[in-house]
């Protein structure tokens, strides 16, 4: 029997060559660990699309009103960091949102969290927010911007009490499941070896319900990313979204395609950074 | 008395819809203060639903349990339980389960730890304190439940199917570990089994029970868990006395299972 050739290590990062894992299996469609990653695919798409704009800009393809060319581009990133968007430097305007958003996540934990245990746990809670929980959870926090404008103007307050209210449904119905997902022999178990109902709360509820918690809070940090772009571009006059919005006004393509990459890559620093967290605090998850 | 008075309990649970199980009927069964008892019977016989009346966490339809001379109203610290498995807080760490109901009852660290460092040796676990629990396997995991249950210095232990989930060979070793705590301990012990050999070596006093309705068939007083002191396992499970047991035993619980498929078919 021949000996099967091996591929190079580089074809194998690239994705394209079967590595250890891989190599050994007959069934590959239908079985999802048995696909590569196509890495190739990837850089030819990135270095593509760069190659694509680099040459639309040179030969003038597009007109710089629909987009902007990258030499035009990165002079724009150079006066938005040196001299900001409208004399507002262009770390402000990208604190601001996160500033936003964090707040608006960390209050909605603050009251979602004990309101989903006290859900889980008490059947008069239950009975009292149920019908709220269940009634605002499908409505998209965007729909609530105009009265939000209406009762508290267009202040901070109003942003902030926006995104508290997107995180707070996500977080109590976090928190209700984590509870009701703890084993009961877990309880029981706890119960036998002497534990109070506080402590049974401390020391078994709490920790069983922190995954689901901790996921809660990656889809709050998400969901209020979106929202405060989406609240900014309304009313603001800072933020990463209220700057994309009056660069609109000002025909300033290339400000709202920065703006544009700034959101992208923001969001998918928090998703990294909560994945991180995560991993982190709760090495239990999944395990138990 | 001292020990475990079982009097009289029936249980029977409404089933959503309509209809009723008789999970036990009329069940009376008395238990001296330091005696092992193991409890066999076919699926559906209420051995489980009987420990979890005397650990506290049903209350019986009619009838009461009383451990030295109160009655079981909840759960409490003097009867330790040990499941099945996946009742171990994943969170903690092998040492922090451990000490976990000294802990809650707030006794001082310093007695703490060094409880729990002697217990975890004598379950032979005695490197593996600081690893999550997560990373142990399920005969290691059976062996922090058992210490984490004798920390708490209970006069009963209730095991609900304790060595069920694990493989022959680990659940052999894991019967001499019982056998040896029991001797050390002195405690009082009942062991609910799915396996007749088993129940056979650890029990002093094995019931039997029958199901539709859960009761008590019958009652052995054994030697073979006595003899563990003296004997080898190996030599005690071979000897004519147990296969002789273990062979009525066992055709005793086919005919139950016989029967209840008889009563399936119409």
């Amino acid at each position: 029997m021949a000996d099967k050739k091996q591929p190079s290590d580089i074809a194998i990062w690239l994705g394209i060559a079967d590595n250890a894992f891989t190599r050994q299996k007959t069934v590959k469609f239908g079985d999802a660990s048995a696909v590569n990653s196509g890495r190739i695919y990837s850089f030819i798409v990135v270095f593509g699309l760069g190659a694509l704009w680099v040459l639309a800009s040179i030969m003038g393809f597009v007109e710089p009103f629909y987009w902007p060319t990258i030499g035009g581009t990165i002079d724009r990133v150079y006066l938005l960091v040196t001299e900001g968007f409208r004399n507002v430097p262009l770390w402000e305007h990208v604190g601001i949102s996160v500033f936003r958003v964090i707040s608006g996540v960390i209050f909605g934990a603050l009251v979602g969290v004990p309101l989903g245990f006290a859900m889980g746990l008490s059947s008069t809670a239950r009975g009292l927010f149920d019908p709220i929980v269940e009634f605002m959870r499908p409505i998209p926090p965007l729909a609530l911007i105009p009265l939000i404008i209406l009762w508290f103007g267009i202040d901070e307050t109003a942003k902030i009490f926006l995104l508290f209210l997107a995180s707070l449904f996500i977080m109590t119905i976090a928190a209700r499941s984590g509870v009701s997902s703890v084993g009961i022999s877990k309880v029981h178990a706890a119960y036998s070896l002497g534990a109070s109902k506080l402590q049974i709360l401390r020391h078994v509820i709490l920790p069983n319900a922190l995954p689901e918690i901790f996921t809660g809070l990656r889809t709050s940090m998400g969901v209020c990313w979106g929202t405060v772009v989406a609240a900014e571009l309304v009313a603001a006059d800072k933020g990463v979204g209220s700057m994309i919005m009056i660069a609109k006004n000002f025909l300033q393509t290339d400000t709202v395609v920065i703006g544009i990459i700034i959101i992208g890559v923001i969001g998918y620093i928090i998703e990294i950074f909560m994945r991180y967290l995560e991993n982190w605090l709760i090495p239990w998850k999944g395990k138990g | 008395m001292t020990g475990i008075a079982i009097d009289g309990v029936s249980m029977v649970f409404t089933i959503p819809g309509g209809g009723e199980v008789h999970a036990l009927n009329n069940v009376s069964l008395d238990i001296k203060e330091g005696e092992i008892v193991s409890v066999l019977g076919p699926s559906g016989c209420g051995k489980t639903t009987l420990l979890n009346i005397v650990a506290g966490f049903l209350s019986p339809t009619s009838g009461e349990v009383q451990l030295n001379n109160h009655i079981v109203k909840g759960p409490g610290s003097e009867r330790g339980m040990v499941f099945q498995q996946g009742a171990l807080f994943e969170w903690l760490t092998v040492s922090e389960n451990v000490a976990f109901g000294p802990n809650m009852a707030g006794k001082p660290k310093d007695q703490t730890r060094q409880k729990v460092e002697h217990l975890l040796q004598i379950v032979g676990l005695g490197d593996f304190g600081e690893k999550p629990v997560y990373q142990l396997s399920g005969g290691m995991q059976q062996r922090v439940a058992l210490a984490r249950c004798l920390a708490n210095d209970p006069d009963v232990i209730l095991m609900d199917e304790p060595l069920g989930a694990l493989d022959a060979l680990t659940r052999e070793k894991m019967q001499g570990l019982v056998l040896k705590l029991w001797e050390e301990t002195g405690k009082t012990i009942i062991l609910i089994t799915h396996s007749v050999e088993e129940a056979l070596f650890l029990g002093e006093k094995l019931i039997v029970m029958a199901p539709r309705p859960g009761r008590i068939e019958k009652i052995y007083d054994l030697p073979f868990a006595r003899q563990g002191r003296t004997k080898s396992p190996r030599d005690i499970k071979a000897s004519a006395e147990f296969v002789e047991k273990r062979e009525e035993i066992l055709s005793m619980i086919w005919e139950m299972e016989e029967e209840i498929m008889g009563q399936a078919t119409p």
